[in-house]
């Protein structure tokens, strides 16, 4: 069973904006983002059988519950991101304090190189697929290959609506991947139609509801509620959907997967 | 051409990195050369390649550059040149780099700039500006002058061969008589044209030879026609022409008849002397005395022409420089444009053509000794093409093959 890392909303909130899903003039409410992501705590826990581990939130860090951006786990390493924009490299030192004392081996990347961690990086067997240009820069995939000792396959984001990676692909197993096809470019529809061995493209109104933004437990797949069509298609294939309402997060940019880090 | 080595790594095939790079280099105007590439093993190994990228202005190279650098394709950090200012007239630094024919750049403040007027044996002068760079020749250089030193930050780009066969390729392997010349004289003639075509200058270097054996009229025949641009030559080849002109001889024989005129031998004194009288070439054109010929007629079609003498010289001509250093010089000036030269009997002004051409101008050597083609591609002038043979049966027939 997986083991997440999450991080409580209390101080979730638009206080700036780095992507095209940020608005000040949009805020948040903060009640109802508790309520939701409390909904998910719930839903990978007590119903899934995940287990999740809590970062203290901390004032002034809005996007600290965006834990899957703070890097990468490899086991006992923990490489750790280094945030495109201002406002979130300030979120470096809690979570490597975090890292730290329970033992990780913190692994900086060069300091030139963005990357933005699984939220721009994600396998599919024993392949990484990695996300470039909006977040993270190219330069950061060898490093991140030769310390993972893996294949990791670059992937231009063509869209600034899908910024991460995992805005738009999503490995479901070590075969199979959710992917908008729109979000990328011809050299990445290519890439993926042939590196993975079940591409399955996602319709652009499911894609907008940060469909491909899910979390998988084994067969269950947790979303946000609504996009009926990949909610049809992933059932057909087997797959158990887990729908929630996350409407609070797509204020800032992000959805289920957003919320999580895997640790295991 | 301004150009950029870029290097990169990771699993640039799987990925389409690589050919992404390389599209995006030609739709946004540039071209590629790879230089290397290792392709990883396994799967898990990265690959690495390094391409040249070019672009036909430094404009449109910084945007591909820009473009590609997202892409994860950065520049190769390369060495900049040592640049150190002369410390006195007329002579170099120590450890001056000694330029070649071949076209070079130079790296400064992070660009390649291209060394301007290759030519062999010089010093590269880089402008105050940092923007420019030029061959010097030593006698030109003033303190201050800031000279390259050292090989670091130099890149010589070796000559590009021809995707089609031509006679610059299949001559070049060594100088025989037994070439057939026919073929020969029809493509150096197709190079001319296609020169000419091309808005390049065709320079002739030619000596005596080409008087005392007749050609004289078909050089003369190929300038009024417009086939060269500009013409070197020593004090011999005006004199002998002009004696030609004036008497009807050459070395004091008829060469119309092949018999020796009486008191022939007085001729090309008397016809230096006639010239002298007038000032020089060009006021005895303009004030009708010489009339005929191959100087007449570049004086008639405003020819540039360079006579460089030598110490055995009879007068010399009025037009004739006899400081060597300021002949060179003078050579240098009526360069620029030349893509061709045809270089016709003469050892010495042949080799100091071939010293100060570019590798990228073809040179056609002709004469009746293969020493002096040897000798000229001995001295650097690698590029240069040997025809062994009398000189008026390969001016006659370069005439008709450029008249017809």
């Amino acid at each position: 069973m997986p083991t997440f890392l999450m991080c409580p909303p209390d101080y979730y909130g638009i206080e700036y904006e780095i992507n095209p899903w940020m608005d000040c003039r949009r805020p948040a409410d903060t009640a109802l983002a508790k309520k939701q992501w409390r909904a998910l705590y719930d839903q990978l826990t007590t119903k899934l059988g995940a287990t999740v581990e809590l970062l203290m939130p901390v004032k002034g860090l809005p996007d600290l519950i965006f834990t899957a951006n703070a890097g990468l786990v490899a086991g006992t390493k923990f490489i750790r991101s280094n945030f495109r924009f201002p406002q979130r490299r300030r979120e470096i030192p809690v979570f490597e304090t975090w890292f730290k004392e329970r033992g990780y081996r913190i692994l900086p990347l060069p300091p030139a190189a963005c990357f933005e961690g699984e939220g721009d990086a994600l396998p599919v067997g024993q392949t990484f697929f990695a996300g470039y240009r909006t977040r993270s820069d190219i330069q950061s995939h060898q490093t991140i290959g030769e310390i993972l000792g893996c294949e990791v396959l670059s992937l231009e984001l063509a869209d600034p609506r899908f910024y991460h990676l995992d805005t738009c692909f999503c490995p479901l197993d070590d075969r199979t991947a959710l992917y908008f096809p729109d979000a990328f470019d011809a050299y990445g529809r290519k890439v993926i139609e042939t590196s993975v061995p079940e591409p399955i493209p996602v319709a652009p109104e499911d894609a907008l509801r940060f469909g491909c933004n899910a979390i998988v437990v084994g067969t269950g797949v947790v979303l946000h509620a609504g996009c009926d069509e990949l909610n049809r298609d992933l059932r057909r294939r087997g797959f158990t959907v887990h729908e929630l309402d996350l409407s609070e997060f797509h204020k800032a940019g992000g959805s289920a997967k957003c919320l999580v880090l895997r640790l295991n | 051409m301004p150009s950029e080595t870029v290097e990169l790594s990771g699993h640039i095939i799987d990925s389409l990195t690589l050919p992404k790079v390389l599209d995006e280099v030609m739709n946004y105007g540039g071209t590629f050369e790879i230089i290397e590439i290792a392709i990883g093993h396994r799967r898990e190994d990265p690959s690495r390649a390094r391409v040249r990228v070019s672009a036909p202005s430094q404009e449109t190279l910084d945007t591909v550059l820009s473009r590609i650098k997202q892409l994860g394709a950065v520049p190769v950090v390369e060495e900049e040149a040592a640049l150190v200012p002369a410390d006195m007239d007329g002579a170099f630094p120590e450890n001056f780099y000694c330029t070649t024919n071949l076209q070079t750049f130079v790296r400064v403040q992070d660009r390649w700039l291209e060394v301007a007027r290759p030519e062999m044996d010089c010093g590269i002068l880089v402008n105050p500006d940092l923007k420019r760079a030029a061959t010097i020749p030593i006698h030109l250089v003033k303190k201050g002058d800031c000279i390259v030193v050292g090989h670091q930050g130099i890149r010589v780009t070796p000559l590009e061969r021809s995707p089609e066969r031509n006679v610059f390729e299949f001559m070049a392997s060594s100088v025989s008589s037994e070439k057939p010349k026919g073929i020969v004289i029809r493509e150096v003639s197709a190079q001319i044209r296609a020169a000419k075509k091309e808005g390049g200058r065709v320079m002739v270097v030619a000596g005596p030879a080409v008087v005392h054996t007749g050609a004289g009229t078909h050089l003369e025949q190929l300038i009024e026609s417009g086939w060269v641009d500009v013409l070197f030559a020593g004090n011999a080849l005006a004199v002998h022409d002009i004696e030609q002109a004036l008497y009807g001889t050459s070395l004091g024989i008829y060469l119309e008849k092949g018999i020796p005129a009486k008191e022939g031998h007085e001729h090309h004194m008397r016809a230096i002397n006639t010239i002298r009288r007038a000032g020089g070439i060009r006021p005895a054109v303009e004030r009708g005395i010489l009339k005929s010929g191959i100087m007449a007629a570049c004086v008639r079609k405003s020819i540039e022409f360079v006579l460089a003498g030598s110490i055995r010289d009879d007068g010399p001509l009025p037009e004739v420089v006899t400081d060597m250093v300021m002949a060179q010089d003078a050579l240098r000036k009526v360069l620029p444009g030349v893509s061709i030269c045809v270089m016709i009997a003469t050892m010495l002004h042949s080799i100091a053509a071939g010293n100060v051409l570019p590798a990228s101008v073809k040179l056609v050597c002709v004469d009746i000794n293969p020493a002096v083609v040897t000798k000229l591609t001995d001295r650097g002038s690698f590029q240069a093409i040997g025809l062994v043979t009398d000189v008026e049966p390969f001016l006659r027939e370069l005439w008709m093959n450029l008249s017809s």
